[in-house]
């Protein structure tokens, strides 16, 4: 199996924040990486399904929590895989106060934005570790 | 710990890599927004894992109901591992197969297809959550 960078977002569901995780990594997975990456489903991880543990051990993960939980970090550190780099989306919010998020099911288009900012930041770091990155 | 009255908790995969995840989430947030606002709440699922006993709690707390994608079933495995027996489950995949001409493919949006599914899957939670509350009557 070649090598590929797990993105996991949090995708939690009670705050917008959720979404524009699980937004940004499908914006990875699906256009600026997809022949580098994949996701995998994190509840898998909370259940500890042995191929979803096995994958998060053999690859490098890169986590997306929405809020200060870090959902998605502990679930991957406690299925002790290659945590290899971490974004929370309220510290990238500080960075960018404009882009204020709104909606669960569909994202407005300011959280949409934010989601493009945090892909943006992912795919760097995907490059990063693929030992690709632009000097 | 003593079970909440007139409210259930609805905990969904989310699953983010299958289409049946986004639908199992969509449905959700239908029912939490527009069908059973006042009689519903959630949980992230993985904060059983991630959270302390607070979360844990959740299931001991309200009845809940276990929204999942497919069949490896993280939702209703997860809810009976680290907080109690859901009372009532439901399969996006097992609502899906009543539809074979639709084929789930969307990831982040669904589509319209998709989403008729979505609202299919939020009718039959929010007759799950009025099963649920009337026996507790």
């Amino acid at each position: 199996m070649k090598k590929q960078v797990i993105i996991i977002p949090c995708s939690g569901i009670g705050k917008s924040l959720g979404t524009v995780g699980r937004v940004a990594t499908y914006k990875v997975t699906d256009e600026l990486r997809p022949e580098k990456t994949r996701t995998v489903c994190l509840p898998l991880l909370t259940i500890g399904d042995k191929e979803a543990v096995q994958l998060v051990k053999k690859n490098p993960c890169i986590t997306i929590d929405g809020c200060p939980a870090q959902c998605s970090k502990k679930n991957v550190e406690v299925s002790h895989g290659k945590l290899a780099h971490q974004i929370v989306v309220t510290s990238v919010l500080r960075e960018n106060r404009t882009l204020k998020p709104s909606g669960v099911i569909e994202l407005n288009p300011e959280g949409n934005q934010l989601a493009n900012v945090i892909a943006e930041k992912v795919s760097e770091k995907v490059d990063e570790i693929m030992g690709e990155k632009k000097k | 710990m003593t079970l909440a009255k007139g409210k259930v908790g609805i905990i969904c995969c989310s699953g983010e890599d299958l289409p049946e995840g986004t639908i199992s989430r969509v449905a959700v947030r239908l029912v939490l927004e527009k069908l059973r606002p006042d009689k519903t709440v959630t949980l992230c699922l993985p904060l059983f894992l991630a959270g302390g006993e607070e979360e844990r709690g959740f299931a001991r707390l309200f009845p809940t109901i276990a929204i999942d994608g497919c069949d490896k079933k993280c939702a209703a495995i997860g809810t009976a591992k680290y907080s109690g027996k859901p009372a009532a489950t439901i399969m996006v995949s097992e609502i899906l197969k009543k539809h074979p001409d639709v084929k789930a493919v969307s990831h982040a949006t669904l589509n319209a297809e998709e989403m008729k599914v979505a609202v299919e899957v939020a009718e039959e939670i929010a007759k799950k959550v009025d099963e649920i509350l009337r026996s507790q009557k």
